[in-house]
């Protein structure tokens, strides 16, 4: 089973529910870090990396001593990644390429060969009964999806596999929602929260899977995350009220099962809940 | 004119809450919200829209049906997995490379230009305001973020003002890229955790990569004095200037649930004095 932690705005606490959770369970659970832009669940979690591999993806390289500037390439890239100037200069700009294939495909003369950029990092570790994957964004690097794709790469079918999906509702986001059994929102009941709440919900409603949510800091605001969840039928599964010691130990990295009393249960209760949804 | 673009790397730091407090401290500005995926300045600054315009970015194939002889060709040629068994495209997959529409035989796909938002100008209470919506799981988020950018640019010319402050997203990806490039500065706000450090250390190698000026805030500095501590080393090995520290303070999101900046909710709260200090200073170094 494959279930994603999402949220809409940032700083509601997915990386929390989904670090807990994941510690919580304990065994044959992957925790999945796919916010590759600001990865943070390793810092809670602690894992021993076994494993760091580079992602790249293809962008072309033009032989100029074939290219005849015929400017099919230019014609057929959407992006802008090769052009052909004044038909003098062809000049690609590697870093705006969406790695279609289309500019090697199309060019009558043969002059245009893959190599690659860097996309970012993946590491793997383990802690405990944890197996731990995430992906880095290299910094400068502006598309993160294909990463995210990468880091989904290491699912295994048959464990609980956690998801801690980024913030927003653009495509990062839905890379990391897609195909799984179960999205699992956060929010917290403030206008902010509300609003990209419903972007969320708009979000999970278009690829049609079953979600469920956790309202963190419970008591800072009003009911309206309550009424609008009752109103679209998408389940409370859990309520966090704000504690300042909680605060404290998120700040600290620490992990609230480990250090409050009654989370792993809490977070325990919350697992067999999202099971009985799925099944 | 000045541009300054407020980010995080980490979200939920208080950049749109700050923002807006400092829509009220600031003149002569023109607001701008970047942060096109989850815009939230507009819950408080309330704006009446004067102007509505669509966004396009981007196109999606369509298979034309009835010129389609079922070859294959697209399924083999897309990177993306987009196209069906049964010749359907999945409109959320299409990344718009338009390789199936340039080599399909029977010319059978169709290539139109994507609605994927809306932009607005706006007028609200602090003056101009320009913000936009990309639709739900759409693309292109930078391009809208490029041309809400232009836009306040524009407006802030038309009116003679010399400021434009702008709300950033989170992350370091694409829109972040846009949202910072070849503005005046940035100034990065964050929290003393570890994963608001961590997200800050990359936030600000992401604006040393593009060679924009940067300075640092921390919100709620007192909710752990040595991480604020480690944050302040950090700033000065790497030849940063942290402007400002704002207490952890409950008026904070007491007022943005109020739909209210901060000044206007209790403007001799710790948070608002300590906000009104970091204006000062930040005004001082554009």
């Amino acid at each position: 089973m494959i279930i994603s932690i999402a949220s809409g705005k940032g700083g509601t606490g997915k990386t929390t529910v989904a670090t807990n959770l994941a510690m919580a369970i304990g065994s044959d659970v992957q925790l999945l870090d796919c916010d590759v832009e600001e990865p943070n669940s390793h810092l809670f979690i602690n894992p021993v990396f076994e494993k760091t591999i580079t992602v790249t993806t293809p962008v072309p390289e033009v032989d100029e001593k074939k290219c005849n500037l015929c400017g099919k390439c230019d014609e057929i890239c959407q992006f802008k990644a090769i052009i052909v100037i004044a038909d003098t200069t062809v000049m690609t700009f590697p870093e705006l390429c969406h790695s279609c294939g289309g500019c090697e495909k199309v060019c009558p003369e043969n002059a245009i060969k893959e190599t690659s950029r860097e996309l970012g990092i993946i590491q793997k570790g383990y802690r405990n009964g944890i197996e731990f994957v995430h992906g880095k964004l290299r910094v400068g690097e502006a598309m993160s999806p294909p990463l995210i794709v990468k880091v989904r790469s290491f699912t295994k079918p048959d464990k609980f596999t956690i998801i801690d999906a980024p913030p927003g509702t653009s495509c990062p986001v839905i890379a990391s929602m897609k195909d799984t059994d179960f999205i699992l929102l956060v929010t917290e009941p403030t206008p902010f929260g509300l609003h990209d709440l419903k972007l969320a919900v708009g979000a999970v409603k278009m690829l049609n899977i079953p979600c469920g949510l956790v309202i963190n800091r419970s008591d800072v605001g009003d009911n309206k995350v309550k009424d609008f969840a009752k109103k679209e039928g998408v389940p409370v599964l859990l309520e966090i009220p704000f504690d300042r010691n909680i605060a404290e130990a998120y700040s600290r990295g620490d992990m609230i099962v480990e250090k409050l009393p009654g989370f792993k249960e809490t977070f325990l209760t919350l697992y067999n809940n999202i099971k009985k949804i799925v099944s | 004119m000045k541009e300054l673009i407020i980010i995080s790397g980490k979200g939920g730091t208080g950049k749109t809450s700050l923002m807006a407090a400092f829509a009220y401290l600031a003149e002569n500005k023109v607001l701008c919200d970047a942060d096109v995926d989850a815009a939230d300045l507009h819950l408080i600054t309330a704006p009446d829209i004067l102007e509505k315009h669509d966004f396009q970015g981007g196109n999606t194939a369509i298979i034309n049906k009835d010129k389609c002889t079922e070859c294959g060709l697209c399924i083999d040629l897309c990177k993306w997995g987009a196209i069906s068994e049964t010749f359907e495209v999945n409109s959320i997959e299409c990344e718009g490379c338009g390789v199936c529409v340039y080599f399909c035989p029977e010319k059978a796909i169709d290539f139109p230009l994507n609605t994927c938002g809306e932009w607005y100008i706006s007028d609200t209470r602090f003056g101009p305001l320009v913000h936009a919506r990309l639709g739900i799981a759409e693309e292109n988020s930078g391009r809208l973020v490029s041309l809400v950018r232009n836009e306040a640019k524009k407006l802030a010319e038309e009116k003679g003002l010399d400021l434009i402050l702008t709300d950033g997203p989170p992350g370091i990806g694409c829109p972040v890229i846009a949202s910072i490039g070849g503005a005046d500065a940035v100034l990065i706000v964050t929290e003393p955790s570890v994963s608001g450090k961590h997200d800050m250390q990359r936030v600000v190698q992401l604006a040393n990569h593009f060679k924009v000026p940067a300075f640092l805030c921390v919100n709620k500095f007192d909710l752990n004095k040595d991480i604020t501590d480690e944050i302040e080393k950090f700033a000065k090995e790497k030849g940063l200037t942290c402007l400002g520290y704002i207490p952890f303070d409950q008026n904070f999101t007491k007022a943005m649930v109020q739909g209210q900046t901060i000044f206007e909710y209790d403007s001799n709260s710790s948070s608002a004095q300590a906000i009104r200090k970091l204006w000062g200073s930040l005004l001082e170094k554009l």
